[in-house]
């Protein structure tokens, strides 16, 4: 032992040049003991990861599956509003038993009959207060020219309130005006989709687009946007136009006539259909759904066969509404569970820490450690690792919604609340586990966590 | 010594023991144990008076209270009935909080199982019990610095408990135990899980520091260090059975 016998003693130091021991609150003693909790976080560095993960998973898969079902729900209900709210749509719909009468006739074809005519919307119109307006569309599928150039098309000769009645925008020029309705005028408005396939150089407006012998003036091109699939499908056509080009409907009448051909499997067929289509505009949202249900009643006396089909976007945004809310409490629950589960595995890890470290604990105690100064150490622990697994998680969880979209083309909303949740959440779960067996551990005589093994 | 007199008198004007030179003492302790319905005394009313600067051994054969009466001496046990005077200060009636205080500012411990925190390196042991005493940071690094050097570990300063051998661990833990100059120093069994070699290595220390004027309290099964000390009690089934100042 001669390294110790060389060594000068230890002289006896006075009480004067010892601090007092530190009572109550006090920032220096808290700053020191906040610094060994960030010590002991980095020395314990797997447990403190996985700690961080669970809770980063947690948050994260809590926010960005609200985003996604939020999203859902929006893009549903938003299908819905573009058809408008205060509308109601009514279709013809070729009764089945027609279809199956014309095939089986051997003669020559003979026109076959269905649909709205003029008189059930003067009957609607007369009939049911608060119809604020009614645009009457016939949809003819047609090819259009321009020069050598066709495509296929549905044509809509309808009136003059029909953009605005489906909220579309016109991208160029104009709809047309109620005196070209009135004049029979030839004059067109196509869609985005036609106006590129006529006229993939030149400006459309002003020139002339050829149907059937006529030929008709461009005044306008429509947005591509609005056209929704819903609304369209099943008008005009068995297949659903990708595109559509507006005519008055005074002049689809005295042009195409109210008997059409059309090309089946079986040969030529013909049709007589006065109206393909009609939207019935009602002054306030309220009466809605049961002015829809009357027109129901009008038309089921009128007609023998259900040769039309009847639309309420807001009955069916409100069934959107309904099961969007159903779809959001299960995320929810879902989403709930899973910051359970990941709380319990926070409390597991935090539990076999204070259990592991019960000797520490005493160790601490015995070298003067109050109860409070290892509350404190493992308190700030939790706070530290939940506050960055949580910060971290809500990162992520705004991040991967975003990814969703660019890469599925998912709508993703996501909610200021639901990061503040699943933060709040997390973070009060991360400090109650954390904290709780620190006190239990604190709580032990000191001889008794010295003993812990 | 008379230096350490000095000291301990400045300190001790108000001591409840003024006066005289003992630095603990002990009235009646009684310690029992209840094992559900059963109670176990495991001390018989132990009174006992330890005076500064002196070197003790307690001995007897397993079970006899030693433990439980150096966890009382170190406050970290209450006993069931009783009196301990620490210094100037009755720990009767102390609150937890106090008895934390007490146990950092006037205990040093020595364990046998060195008890060192793993995480932390040699020299953030030592400091550990400064810490808790509200120390400034140089400072402990000072004092934690020549309590490494004064136990020969002053090349191993941050090393960590697990790289260490038994013999340089205890040395850590005694550095630990002097770090803020305590009135005693406790240690149980503390060359319990030591070789012969480095536990007379640990007594050597031990000589110097009672040379020095330090109040050791040792409990031991070893018959060396029982030679070494000043003064030596025997218990036996929680009763003092005998208590004989060795000639030295
Ligand atoms: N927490 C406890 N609960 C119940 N009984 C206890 C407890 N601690 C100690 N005892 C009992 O008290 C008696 C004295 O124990 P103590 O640890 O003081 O003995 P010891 O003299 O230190 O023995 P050894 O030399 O083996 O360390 C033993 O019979 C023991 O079983
Ligand atoms: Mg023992």
């Amino acid at each position: 032992m001669s390294d110790l016998t060389v060594d000068t003693p230890v002289q006896p130091r006075s009480n004067a040049g010892r601090q007092k021991p530190l009572n109550g609150v006090n920032l220096v003693r808290f700053k020191k003991i906040t610094q060994v909790g960030i010590k002991s976080i980095f020395s314990h560095g797997l447990r403190s990861m996985l700690t961080v993960l669970g809770i980063v998973i947690g948050v994260a898969a809590v926010i960005a599956m609200l985003a996604v079902s939020e999203g859902a729900s929006y893009e549903a209900q938003q299908q819905f509003r573009d058809l408008g709210a205060s509308n109601i749509l009514l279709k013809s719909v070729k009764p089945a038993e027609v279809e199956e009468n014309s095939r089986q006739g051997f003669g020559p074809p003979q026109a076959v009959v269905y649909g709205l005519t003029n008189a059930d919307i003067t009957t609607i119109r007369d009939t049911i207060p608060g119809v604020s307006n009614v645009i009457s569309s016939r949809i003819v599928k047609k090819n259009v020219w321009n020069l050598g150039i066709n495509t296929n098309t549905d044509v809509v000769g309808t009136t003059v309130d029909y953009p605005v009645s489906r909220n579309y925008n016109l991208r160029a020029g104009r709809f047309f005006s109620q005196a070209e309705v009135r004049d029979h005028a030839n004059v067109v408005v196509l869609s985005d989709e036609v106006a590129n396939a006529l006229f993939p150089i030149d400006n459309p407006i002003g020139q002339s687009i050829k149907i059937d012998s006529d030929y008709y003036n461009v005044v306008g091109i429509m947005e591509s946007e609005g056209f929704s699939n819903l609304g369209q499908s099943q008008a005009g056509s068995s297949n659903a136009a990708p595109s559509r080009i507006f005519i008055p409907f005074t002049a689809s009448k005295s042009r195409f006539g109210e008997t059409t051909m059309r090309q089946t499997a079986g040969g030529m067929e013909s049709e007589t259909v006065e109206l393909h289509e009609a939207i019935i505009q009602i002054e306030g949202q309220e009466s809605v759904i049961e002015v829809g249900e009357i027109i129901e009643q009008i038309l089921q006396r009128r007609h023998k066969e259900v040769d039309y089909e009847i639309e309420v976007p807001l009955a069916l945004l409100r069934q959107a509404e309904e099961s969007a809310l159903r779809d959001q409490i299960v995320a929810g629950a879902i989403a709930g569970i899973s910051l359970l589960v990941g709380g319990i595995g926070i409390m597991n890890i935090m539990l076999a820490s204070v259990t592991e470290r019960t000797r520490e604990i005493g160790i601490r105690r015995a070298m003067g450690a109050k109860k409070r100064d290892i509350i404190t150490q493992f308190l700030v622990e939790a706070v530290i690792l939940s506050g960055v697994g949580g910060v971290i998680g809500v990162v992520l969880g705004v991040v991967i919604p975003i990814i969703i979209s660019i890469f599925w083309g998912m709508t993703t909303i996501v909610t200021p609340i639901a990061p503040i949740l699943a933060f709040s959440i997390s973070a009060m779960i991360g400090v109650i586990f954390g904290i709780y067996p620190s006190m239990r551990a604190a709580d032990m005589d000191p001889v008794e966590a010295l003993r812990h093994e | 010594m008379t230096a350490l007199d000095m000291q301990f008198k400045e300190s001790a004007s108000r001591h409840a023991l003024a006066g005289s030179n003992v630095v603990a003492r002990v009235e009646g302790i009684r310690k029992t144990y209840y094992m559900g319905s059963l109670a176990v005394e495991v001390l018989h009313g132990i009174s006992l008076d330890f005076y500064s600067g002196d070197y003790v051994s307690i001995m007897g054969p397993s079970g006899c209270g030693k433990s439980t009466l150096m966890n009382i001496l170190g406050c970290l046990d209450q006993p069931t009935e009783g009196k301990y005077y620490l210094g100037d200060e009755d720990t009767s009636t102390m609150e937890d909080d106090e008895l934390s205080t007490i146990r950092g500012a006037r205990l040093g411990f020595i364990f046998q199982s060195y008890n060192l925190i793993q995480q932390l390196n040699v020299l953030e042991n030592i400091e550990m019990p400064l810490f808790y005493q509200g120390y400034a940071e140089v400072e402990s690094h000072e004092i934690a610095m020549s309590l490494a050097e004064r136990v020969g570990l002053g090349d191993r300063v941050d090393h960590k408990p697990f790289e260490l051998s038994g013999g340089q661990q205890q040395r850590v833990a005694i550095a630990r135990a002097l770090a803020v100059d305590p009135l005693i120093i406790l240690a149980d069994e503390p060359t319990g899980n030591l070789d012969s070699k480095s536990g007379s290595e640990i007594l050597d220390l031990f000589d110097e520091l009672h040379a020095q004027g330090k109040t050791l309290l040792t409990v031991t099964h070893s018959d060396e260090l029982a030679e070494r000390s000043m003064r030596e009690i025997k218990l036996r089934d929680g009763e003092i059975e005998s208590d004989e100042r060795l000639n030295s």
